[in-house]
């Protein structure tokens, strides 16, 4: 679940990682109050998506404002505020149509000396979570990595001991801080990492993470999701949660247990299991088709969940034929058949439908389909089915 | 001969008196494992499917000699189970439980690497050695004891790849599901040396998918140090980068983990790919067929 930087900023303050101070706004009017409120001559106003690379994105249907603007009156704060709220932001991550701005951040504005990044994700390759900074902070960090990576400096800890003191001063050392920043540094990073294990993150992202001209670390973006499977012991976050900033069929999908991706092609996909969900459009890809999503019941799918699938599948109007691959190992193809049947008579089909079902009682699932009267096209093997939903959708 | 699990093996149920528990000790019991009992805690002294239910896993062990465990218990709740078990000395530990905080895993990994026991999982189908022992999920009736060791992080397209080699008559020496989460027990590269001293098995089968670099790591395994033949297949081939597929790990992020990437080192070591989910079983035949490395 990811949540909005001023989300992630309340979280920082109150775990003791330096912020400015800044005021959420929704209106043109909240944004200029709360620019007099913080009092300075400049503050910074900043659209609220959950995507990077806003100070660089672009307002869809005005060019010229950005996703993060500089301000030195409450009427700006106000112009620029009403320039970015209910219009789609375009960046690196949202992908050509944007994510609605819905509230931006007013926030302080600060002395810079340097721009660092800091990022805390789990490290795969030895089960451990690592805290990564570089010197390259403000840019794109997946850039750094992949041109300057003696630039990134990494630190892997134990979630019970946390960063230890000394790991802080190794990584102090490699960026060049001194002084009183290294004792900042230490507040700053150990919070940061025990903020990540006690809150169950998945990242924790900021960039730039700056270094002001006294020497304090300051938090000046921040970027926080957390480890979906965890949150059953963290219900208080559950209502940061923005509906608004997640795909509506995606969401949908979640709630009944199916795990769907839409992608841009027009065959769509109902499989069980992930891995053949991932296979199934490839072999589609394969034989020259183009799969509209990743669609996978998941193991027990029951009639319900499947008659949802295919409503889903169908909201999405590029979908020109469906593929359903099943093989039945708890999942029984009796308990898919029939879903399908009864799917049918719910949803009703008005493209092609290729059935392909192999496993726990594969015969009287098949038996279901060609007694049920549902018109739909049988496929073999993998192959046979990939080809058949291909020519099919080709008319 | 097989690896991990036999005829002699003798499992337990975590989480027996639950749906799923039950449902599944039954499954592995009619399939011929020797299921010796279960575990839920307050439970202990009922019976599930004529097998005596204990309160712990140490009770469990010594009352009847289990030597493994399958677990069935809710995510909230795994990562305590499997290092009870651990702790009970149960040897194979297959947790099937989907769901389970990634960071609970980072705790429990550290302290199953540094014993003697191997989990499987969690979020996996479990284990099956045909024809002797199951333990987990997995349809029994596609597989038959054979040559092929087959290992994967995906559950179904697991039964593809084993059904495609029960239909070519090459069968299976022991399927392992490893899991799809971030964080399983036991990789790619553990099951290689196992596989590579078995006699039963003649080849082996590794279904991959995209993200992370566990693929990379097994393929410069394999060129170094496995001799039988080995084919393998990459699943999420056309997947976009960015967008997670239903598995934690199969995401491509920051260009790394992409599916042309593994297939390339995978070539390198000699590996057969198959070019289609739909070519796996033929991989392994190909690679059967190839002159030995």
């Amino acid at each position: 679940m990811k949540i909005h930087e001023y989300q992630a900023k309340d979280i920082f303050r109150k775990s003791g990682v330096a912020v400015l101070r800044g005021k959420v706004a929704a209106s043109a009017e909240e944004a200029a109050a709360a620019f007099k409120e913080l009092g300075g001559p400049l503050a910074v106003v900043k659209a609220q998506i959950h995507a990077g690379g806003r100070g660089k994105g672009t307002i869809k249907r005005n060019p010229q404002q950005r996703g993060v603007q500089l301000v030195r009156s409450a009427e700006e704060a106000g112009k620029v505020a009403k320039n970015l709220l209910g219009q789609e932001l375009v960046t690196i991550q949202t992908g050509p149509e944007g994510k609605t701005v819905n509230r931006v951040f007013v926030e302080e504005g600060c002395q810079i000396a340097r721009e660092l990044y800091l990022g805390i994700v789990l490290d795969r390759a030895v089960a451990k979570p690592v805290l990564m900074v570089s010197s390259e902070g403000g840019v794109e960090i997946e850039k750094v990595a992949a041109e300057t990576p003696h630039l990134i400096f990494k630190e892997h800890f134990d979630p019970q001991v946390g960063l230890l003191p000394y790991q802080v001063r190794k990584l102090c050392y490699k960026l060049k801080l001194q002084g009183p920043t290294v004792a900042s540094a230490e507040k700053f990073m150990r919070a940061l990492c025990r903020l990540y294990v006690q809150l169950d993150c998945s990242l924790v992202e900021i960039n730039p993470l700056v270094v002001t001209q006294s020497g304090e670390l300051i938090a000046l973006d921040g970027k926080l999701s957390f480890d979906d499977n965890a949150m059953f012991r963290h219900k208080d976050l559950a209502e940061l949660r923005d509906l608004s900033e997640e795909d509506p069929a995606e969401v949908r999908a979640s709630n009944t247990g199916l795990s769907y991706v839409k992608l841009d092609g027009n065959i769509g996909c109902l499989v069980n299991g992930a891995g053949l969900a991932m296979s199934t459009m490839d072999i589609i890809k394969l034989h020259g088709g183009e799969p509209a999503n990743f669609l996978d019941v998941g193991g027990g799918a029951n009639e319900q969940q499947v008659t949802e699938a295919f409503r889903i599948i169908l909201s999405d109007p590029n979908v020109k034929g469906i593929l359903v691959n099943i093989f039945g190992g708890i999942a029984r193809c009796t308990t898919i058949a029939a879903a399908i049947v009864a799917a049918s008579k719910a949803v009703g089909f008005k493209v092609p439908l290729v059935v392909r079902l192999e496993g726990t009682e594969v015969e009287e699932g098949k038996k279901i389909l060609r007694e049920s009267g549902v018109k739909l096209i049988t496929a073999d093997d993998l192959t046979d089915a990939a080809k058949k939903i291909v020519a099919a959708v080709k008319g | 001969m097989s690896i991990l699990i036999n005829k002699s093996t003798r499992v337990i149920c975590q989480g027996i008196t639950g749906k799923a528990g039950a449902f599944h000790t039954k499954g592995c019991k009619e399939y011929g494992t020797q299921m010796v009992g279960g575990v839920t805690p307050g439970k202990g002294g009922e019976t599930v499917e004529g097998l005596p239910v204990f309160d712990t896993v140490i009770e469990a062990v010594e009352k009847t000699g289990a030597n493994a465990t399958m677990i069935f218990v809710p995510a909230a709740f795994t990562a305590d189970a499997i290092l009870e078990a651990l702790d009970a000395g149960i040897k194979v530990i297959c947790a099937i439980t989907e769901g389970v905080p990634v960071l609970d895993m980072v705790r429990v990994y550290e302290l199953v690497r540094k014993s003697d026991a191997v989990l499987i999982g969690p979020n996996c189908p479990g284990v099956i050695t045909p024809g002797e022992c199951k333990i987990g999920i997995m349809p029994g009736y596609i597989h038959q004891p054979g040559k092929v060791g087959i290992m994967s992080r995906s559950g179904t397209l697991t039964y593809e790849a084993v059904w495609q080699t029960s239909n070519l008559k090459l069968g299976q020496s022991t399927c392992i599901g490893l899991g799809g989460d971030p964080i399983v027990g036991t990789n790619y590269i553990d099951l290689f040396k196992r596989f590579q001293s078995d006699p039963q098995t003649e080849a082996v089968l590794m279904i991959g998918e995209i993200g992370g670099t566990a693929e990379e790591e097994a393929a410069a395994f394999v060129k170094k140090n496995v001799t039988k033949p080995v084919a393998a297949f990459i699943a999420g081939r056309t997947a976009p980068p960015g967008r997670r597929m239903g598995h934690a790990g199969a995401i491509i992020s920051g260009g790394k983990g992409t599916a042309a990437e593994k297939v390339a080192a995978l070539q390198d070591a000699g590996i057969e790919v198959a070019a289609s989910p739909a070519d796996m079983g033929q991989a392994v035949s190909r690679a059967l067929s190839k002159p030995q490395r």
